[in-house]
C-alpha cells in the first residue's frame, strides 16, 4: 500500500497526429491535499487533467488513484472524481437546477434536494436555481459548473483553470470554496497560469512545460529555497560605476527605471551591511525597497533555464 | 454494476429537451401527416382504385407510419448525441461513470419514446381520416417499437460520426428519405415493371413496411417473417457497429 492517493508512473500521451503531448510524466499526489499543476499554454496541463479524469486515454504508463489501476476500473475511478472544466460549456436552455440534478444522477446518485440546495447556496446560486444556463453571467456559470462538479460529492476535484476570466471577487470565493473542500478531505487539483492561485491556496506545485513535469515541490519549501528577496535600489539618475561592493551580490541594471536589484541571500544581515555601504560610499539614492521573490519569478526563472 | 440513475438521468434529460421543443418533434410530423391524408388520400386517392383489397387512403398508413418513424428517429437520435458534441458539454458523459450501453440506453431509450408516442399520434390523427382498423395490433406493435429502436440508434451512430449540421441531415435526407419513398410505402411493388421489382428488394426499408402493412390489413410484399428477420438483422449489425465505436472511442475520446 502507498502514501500516495495519486500515483502517475512514465506515463506518456502520444495523439494520432504524433503530437507527443506528455511525456514520462511522474507525479505522486496525497490524499487531502491542495496541488497546483503550472504551465505555460500548451504545456500539458489538460491533457494531464483529461487522461487522470478518463477524458483520454494514456499511450503508456500507468495510473493508480487510490491503489486502483486506472486502465482496469475506469468507472470506479470515474465516480470518484469531479471535474471543472476550462470551458464554459453548459446546455442554454436548461434550468440550473435541473442542470446540477442532471450531473449528480450522471454519477449514479439519488436525487439529494437538501444537499444540492445548500450546495446552490454556498456558491451564491440558490436565487439563480430556477434560471436558464444562457441567462447567467460568465461567472456564475463558472459557479454553475462547480456545482455540477461537486453535485455528486466528490473525493478528487480538478480544476482547469478555474479563474479564466472570473474577477477579482469569485476568485476569492473560489479559493475559499477550495479551502472548505480541502477541509472536508477532498484531495483538490487545479491547473492555472494564474501563479498568484497557486501561490496562495496550494499545498504543493508542480511545473509542467513542453509535457514534462520540470519540478515539483512543496509550496512553502520552493519559495523558501528559492524565493530569496531583492535589495531595489531606485536612483535620481543611474550611477556610471557600480562600487564593488554591489558587484559582489548577483545585481540587475534596470537603465529606463534608474534602478539596480540585488538577489539577496538567506543572510538577515545582508540588507544592513549594504545600507552601510552605500552610505559609506556617499551614494544618493532616492528609496529602496525589499522585493520578495514570488511563485512567478521562480516558475519564470525555470522556464527559461530549461529552455 | 449498471448505473441506471445515469441511464435515468440522461433519458429524462432527453425527454426534457422534447418538451421545450414539442412543435418540431411532435405536432410538426402530425400536422405534415395529415396533410399527406388530406392530398394523396382524399384529393389524389379519390381517384385511385383499390390497392390489394384497401382504399387508397388506407393503404398508405403503413407507409406514412414508417416515414415518420425512421426520419424522426435518425434526425432525432443524431441530434441529442450530437448537440453535446456541439455545445461542449460531452466532457460531463466522458467523465461521468457510464458506460457505452448505458449511454446508448439512456439516448437510444428517450429517441424511441418519442418515436413511439410519434406513432401513436400519426395513428391517431389517421382515425380522423379513414376507418381504420388493425388486424393484428401486437404485431404492429413489434414493428412500431423494434423500428423505433433500431432508427434511433442508426440516428445515435450518426451523432457520432457527424462532425457538423451538415453531415447531421445528410443521411436522413439522401439515403433514408429516397428508401422510403421507393420502398412500397406510397404503393405496391405488383405495380413496378418486373426489374424494378427485383431492384426494389435490395432495399431493406420496403421489408419494413411490408411488415407494417401486413400488420395493419394482412397485406405485403415479401413474408412477415422476412420483415422481422429484416429489422432483427438491421439492429443486431447497428448493435455491432455502435459497441466497436465505444471500443475504438471514435469520436468520443480523443
Amino acid at each position: 500500500m502507498s502514501n500516495n492517493y495519486i500515483e502517475i508512473k512514465e506515463v506518456s500521451k502520444i495523439y494520432n497526429n504524433d503530437f507527443v503531448a506528455l511525456q514520462n510524466i511522474n507525479l505522486n499526489i496525497k490524499k487531502g491535499e491542495i496541488f497546483a499543476l503550472l504551465g505555460p499554454n500548451g504545456a500539458g496541463k489538460s491533457t494531464l487533467i483529461n487522461v487522470l479524469c478518463g477524458l483520454t486515454h494514456h499511450s503508456s504508463g500507468t495510473i493508480f488513484i487510490d491503489n486502483l489501476d486506472i486502465s482496469q476500473n475506469r468507472k470506479k475511478i470515474k465516480s470518484m472524481i469531479g471535474l471543472v472544466p476550462q470551458e464554459l460549456h453548459l446546455e442554454s436552455f436548461e434550468t440550473v437546477l435541473d442542470n446540477v440534478n442532471y450531473s449528480r444522477g450522471l454519477w449514479g446518485k439519488e436525487k439529494n434536494e437538501k444537499y444540492i440546495f445548500n450546495l446552490l447556496e454556498k456558491l451564491n446560486l440558490d436565487s439563480k436555481k430556477n434560471n436558464l444556463l444562457m441567462q447567467l453571467s460568465g461567472g456564475m456559470k463558472r459557479r454553475v459548473l462547480i456545482a455540477k462538479a461537486l453535485s455528486h460529492q466528490p473525493i478528487i476535484l480538478f480544476l482547469d483553470e478555474p479563474s479564466a476570466g472570473v474577477d477579482i471577487e469569485l476568485r476569492k470565493e473560489m479559493w475559499k470554496i477550495i479551502y472548505n473542500l480541502k477541509k472536508e478531505g477532498v484531495t483538490i487539483i487545479l491547473t492555472t497560469h494564474y501563479i498568484e492561485e497557486a501561490e496562495e491556496i496550494a499545498d504543493r506545485v508542480a511545473f509542467i512545460n513542453d509535457g514534462k513535469i520540470i519540478l515539483v515541490e512543496d509550496k512553502k519549501t520552493l519559495l523558501n529555497k528559492l524565493g530569496n528577496n531583492k535589495l531595489v535600489f531606485t536612483f535620481n539618475k543611474l550611477i556610471n560605476k557600480i562600487p564593488s561592493f554591489i558587484k559582489e551580490y548577483p545585481h540587475k541594471i534596470n537603465k529606463d527605471k534608474n534602478t539596480i536589484e540585488i538577489l539577496l541571500s538567506k543572510d538577515k544581515r545582508e540588507v544592513s551591511e549594504i545600507l552601510l555601504n552605500i552610505k559609506k560610499s556617499n551614494i544618493d539614492y532616492l528609496d529602496f525597497t525589499i522585493k520578495k521573490r514570488s511563485l512567478e519569478g521562480i516558475f519564470v526563472d525555470f522556464i527559461k533555464k530549461k529552455k | 454494476m449498471i448505473n441506471y440513475l445515469a441511464i435515468k438521468a440522461i433519458y429524462f434529460h432527453e425527454m426534457n429537451r422534447t418538451k421545450r421543443t414539442i412543435l418540431q418533434s411532435i405536432i410538426s410530423p402530425i400536422l405534415s401527416t395529415s396533410l399527406y391524408f388530406v392530398i394523396f388520400g382524399s384529393a389524389i386517392g379519390s381517384r385511385i382504385k383499390e390497392i390489394d383489397g384497401v382504399t387508397y387512403g388506407m393503404f398508405i398508413v403503413p407507409g406514412l407510419l414508417m416515414l415518420n418513424l425512421l426520419t424522426q428517429s435518425v434526425s432525432n437520435g443524431s441530434f441529442s448525441t450530437y448537440f453535446p458534441k456541439f455545445n461542449g458539454t460531452i466532457f460531463e458523459l466522458q467523465a461521468a461513470p457510464i458506460s457505452g450501453l448505458e449511454m446508448i440506453a439512456g439516448f437510444v431509450g428517450a429517441t424511441a419514446t418519442k418515436s413511439i408516442l410519434l406513432g401513436a399520434l400519426i395513428i391517431a390523427t389517421a382515425s380522423f381520416f379513414i376507418d381504420l382498423n388493425i388486424i393484428h395490433p401486437f404485431l404492429m406493435l413489434f414493428f412500431l417499437i423494434m423500428t423505433s429502436i433500431t432508427f434511433s440508434l442508426f440516428g445515435f451512430i450518426i451523432g457520432l460520426w457527424a462532425d457538423n449540421f451538415e453531415k447531421l441531415s445528410l443521411i436522413p435526407l439522401i439515403v433514408i428519405t429516397p428508401l422510403v419513398f421507393l420502398g412500397g410505402s406510397f404503393y405496391s411493388i405488383n405495380m413496378l415493371p418486373e426489374i424494378w421489382q427485383n431492384i426494389s428488394l435490395l432495399n431493406p426499408v420496403l421489408y419494413l413496411v411490408s411488415g407494417f402493412k401486413y400488420s395493419f390489413y394482412e397485406i405485403s410484399d415479401v413474408t412477415i417473417w422476412t420483415s422481422i428477420i429484416t429489422i432483427l438483422l438491421i439492429l443486431f449489425i447497428l448493435i455491432v457497429i455502435t459497441l466497436l465505436i465505444f471500443k475504438k472511442g471514435y469520436n468520443l475520446r480523443n
